[in-house]
């Protein structure tokens, strides 16, 4: 075992040939990555690239399809993640799987392999003094977890790895809960387990931070390996164009428009997130008739919010938001709703449909309340059915009937039902959160040419997506997100790939 | 599980479609299996298990006096399940109506010893119907204010209330309301005589309840089925994101569940107090397990009010049942909770083999 108690860390870790499919589709194909001991490298990539995937492979959750793996020249293949741990692996994940309710030794005592059997967090302070010396890792060692900064939580789950014998140390965005402060104390850190030896794996989306911190970059787009390269010989612009590629057609029929009124105006909007840190920072942004506004980013800097903001499902905190002249902020769902705002939802199963009602008791939700579907008390259940039967014909919506639950549609399917029922409402607004992810190629392309309708017919539609082809095929101008702000505002004709690139990494052009 | 070289795997498999016939099959054998369980309980219990059954049936559907019982023990039980109906499919799990009964039964014996005397039928009994249905609401809404403000499990709210509407009525029964005329027996003196219920005659069947029962089923069938507010109680209890996103208000949404589900308990303590026994006694008396049973007839029916009619006829019959035996075979009173409690469990088993098929992958390695 390459564990604690050996003084001789790893050297080299291979991967070679490394490739994993979910469903048929590739998450990673034919990957080659290699990581040295005393090293940091950088996993650069857009959400979906198959960083983490690769990672999860590595510490043993996932098995690969393919391609193998070397430690110091030895094959290895890991069942689970207690093998890699054995060899050495540590994962420290996004979200950190410690009990909330447990103070910290008790978190890193439980699981530990060494620990006797009564008292297990016994000695166990001893050891997490150790650590701090040695690395500047403070952690308290008798608060509860739920007690700590989400920075002070982070340290514990590498204490936690090191523990256990970690030479190899895999971070997966680790930098996506801290503060800018608490970013610098990981990197210092970081930096000194390198210099002891350790290997270290920073998987993230942040230019600036992988040029700072790592020694070594390796860009992952689409679940291959696109790029690789030392830190001191490349430039943020050409880390930027490799991430986000530049294989983009244009192959839609997009025609020039004069765009019209202002129909969403948003101004110094300030939203929390659930965990009640600023999602939302100080935000404008306009909507006007006959346009189509793309939010691009990297998911999770403040898109899903920001949505929830404007269809009033999440508390401004500050700021306006009017729709047509007319404040809606912090009005409910239903409200602006009827003022003329359209929502098709990002987790379109959960929060879009209801999967055991039926599919003409889908077609009206959140119309259900209004005429002709409803009075004061009753539902209007012939109108309603005429209306889903409407729905799916003019969509084209593949359903054995609409007396079916919903649960029997496919995901493409799905889709177009709630974009045929959110566009048949005839809205001012209309939201569209990843409208085409995860479906296949022709209910993509027939979304997205519906929303182009949208803007056609003189409506406002406000996209936002990860999909960076589909932001720059469809929009009159792009606003790119990076924690809670955004970046910029990129006219059509001026946008470029590279600059965009930029922006979502966090640097102003 | 391995047997040699061969491998065998179970996986349980969503069903896609469940017809008709499927379920009734499933509800048969189900049941078949139940009481082939409660069979060998009687064996256990040293009694042959087929006289017990055949005691059993003749003792609730196979003789008059039978039917008469079973229909008077389920008035209670239709009231109550199809309020249940409403919570459930809200998934608003309300184990409380039992406490929501009895606090019916108080609230309409308060009133009618009060201010009956002075009132005519006509007015009296729609009154005291009214009160008692406030009291159970009231009662039923605590637990939903706790929930939807403050987070707290509505399971342990409402069967934790149980216990202090059952000893707020034992309190009143043997302190502040203990009747004049009842010659120190821990009761209420009785509501005064022209606010009694009429009862079928030669039957305790309370026949204005029975009536009401009915309708109220109905009227909540159509409820759920047909309106604005059903359509929004099945979406919340399907999927609360989605219920977020079509703007439904969840705290009003919750509080009229509650209002809807308490208030008609309520109305079935108002039943038992004004129709049966006249009085109010030990919170045992007045209700037989009511608001737990008709937790059980309520998913028996399939959530569904007019469901929950028919099963809450059927389980009334259990219950008459198993007073026949617990007579006639001198068995210990707890055999029908036995019955009770073996019966959901074979019914859940079965309703869970409707959703789920099984898939058995046989390989050879």
């Amino acid at each position: 075992m390459a564990g604690k108690n050996s003084p001789k860390k790893i050297q080299i870790v291979q991967m070679e040939q490394i490739s994993k499919y979910f469903q048929g589709i590739a998450a990673n194909r034919n990957i080659d990555l290699t990581i040295r001991g005393g090293e940091i490298l950088g996993l650069l990539g857009e959400n979906g690239a198959g960083k983490t995937t690769l990672m999860n492979i590595l510490y043993g959750l996932y098995r690969p399809d393919g391609g193998r793996i070397l430690i110091d020249g030895e094959e290895v293949a890991f069942r689970s993640p207690r093998d890699a741990i054995r060899a050495g692996i540590g994962m420290v994940h996004q979200h950190f799987m410690l009990v909330q309710n447990h103070t910290v030794v008790e978190n890193i005592a439980l699981g530990d392999m060494e620990v006797p059997f009564f008292f297990p967090q016994r000695g166990m302070e001893q050891k997490l003094l150790q650590f701090q010396e040695l690395y500047g890792l403070k952690v308290p060692p008798r608060a509860k977890v739920w007690q700590l900064s989400a920075g002070e939580q982070q340290r514990v789950e590498i204490v936690k790895a090191l523990l256990r014998g970690a030479d190899l140390l895999i971070l997966d965005e680790p930098t996506s809960v801290l503060t800018p402060l608490e970013s610098a104390d990981l990197f210092a850190i970081l930096r000194r387990m390198a210099s002891e030896g350790h290997g270290v794996v920073i998987i993230s989306h942040k230019l600036e931070e992988i040029l700072d911190l790592c020694h070594r970059v390796v860009v992952l787009r689409k679940g291959e390996v696109v790029g690789e390269a030392d830190t001191k010989d490349i430039t943020k612009e050409e880390l930027a164009r490799m991430m986000v590629g530049r294989s983009v057609v244009f192959s839609f029929d997009w025609k020039p428009a004069p765009r019209g009124e202002v129909v969403l105006q948003v101004e110094g909007v300030t939203v929390r997130s659930d965990r009640g840190t600023v999602a939302v920072n100080q935000v404008d942004l306009t909507v006007h008739r006959r346009e189509i506004v793309g939010i691009a980013g990297v998911a999770g800097n403040g898109q899903r919010e920001l949505v929830e903001a404007i269809t009033g499902l999440r508390k401004v905190e500050s700021g306006k938001i009017q729709i047509l002249g007319k404040d809606i902020t912090n009005q409910s769902a239903r409200v602006i709703h009827a003022e003329g705002v359209a929502h098709i939802p990002e987790e379109r199963i959960r929060f879009g449909t209801v999967p055991n009602l039926l599919i003409y008791e889908n077609a009206v939700l959140k119309r259900h309340h209004f005429a002709p579907f409803a009075d004061v008390l009753f539902l209007d259940y012939e109108e309603i059915k005429s209306h889903a039967e409407d729905i799916v014909e003019h969509f084209t919506v593949a359903a054995p009937s609409i007396r079916v639950p919903m649960k029997h549609l496919s995901g493409g399917n799905i889709q177009k039902l709630i974009v045929g029922r959110e566009v048949s409402a005839g809205p001012a607004l209309l939201v569209a959160s990843h409208p085409t992810y995860g479906l296949d190629v022709g209910a993509t392309e027939y979304i997205r040419k519906q929303l182009l309708k949208r803007r056609e017919e003189g409506e406002a539609v406000l996209l936002v997506s990860e999909d960076l082809e589909e932001i720059l095929e469809l929009s009159d101008r792009i606003a790119v997100m990076f924690e809670g702000r955004i970046m910029g505002i990129l006219d059509r004709q001026e946008a470029t790939i590279d600059q965009i690139g930029l922006l979502m990494g966090g640097v102003r052009g | 599980m391995q047997l040699g070289t061969v491998q065998v795997s179970v996986q349980w498999e969503v069903r896609k479609k469940q017809t008709p016939l499927l379920s009734v099959l499933t509800l048969i054998g189900a049941l078949g299996i139940g009481f082939l369980w409660v069979g060998f309980v009687f064996v256990f219990l040293g009694v042959d298990p087929v006289f017990a059954l055949q005691k059993i049936f003749i003792g609730s559907f196979g003789s008059l006096y039978g039917w008469k019982e079973s229909l008077t023990k389920g008035i209670p039980l239709f009231l109550i399940s199809s309020g249940l109906c409403v919570a459930y499919q809200a998934k608003f799990w309300n184990i409380g109506a039992e406490s929501q009964l009895l606090m019916g039964a108080v609230c309409s014996t308060w009133f009618g010893l009060q201010f009956g005397a002075s009132l005519s039928p006509i007015l009296g009994i729609p009154l005291m119907f009214f009160v008692g249905f406030l009291g159970g609401a009231l009662w039923g809404v605590i637990p939903a204010i706790l929930k939807v403000r403050f987070g707290m499990n509505e399971v342990i709210s409402t069967l934790m209330m149980n216990y202090v509407a059952a000893e707020f009525v034992s309190y009143l029964i043997v302190g502040p309301w203990k009747g004049s005329t009842k010659y120190g027996y821990p009761y209420t003196d009785d509501l005064p005589k022209h606010l009694l219920l009429g009862t079928i005659p030669g039957t305790r069947i309370h026949y204005v309840t029975l009536v009401l029962g009915i309708v109220i089923s109905m009227a909540l069938f159509i409820l759920l089925y047909r309106t604005k507010f059903g359509y929004e109680v099945r979406v919340v209890g399907e999927s609360p994101e989605a219920a977020k996103y079509a703007g439904i208000d969840f705290f009003r949404t919750s509080l009229w569940i509650m209002i809807i589900s308490g208030g008609v308990a309520g109305m079935a303590g108002v039943g038992e107090v004004a129709g049966i026994h006249h009085h109010l006694s030990y919170p045992g008396n007045i209700s037989a397990g009511y608001g737990f049973t008709a937790i059980i007839t309520a998913w028996l029916g399939k959530l569904n009010p007019l469901g929950s009619l028919l099963s809450g006829l059927f389980f009334a019959g259990i219950l008459v049942g198993g007073d026949a035996i617990q007579i006639s075979l001198r068995l210990p009173a707890a055999t029908v909770h036995i019955f009770n409690g073996i019966l959901l469990f074979v019914l859940l088993i079965g309703n869970f083999f409707l959703n789920y098929r099984p898939v058995v992958q046989i390989r050879r390695r």
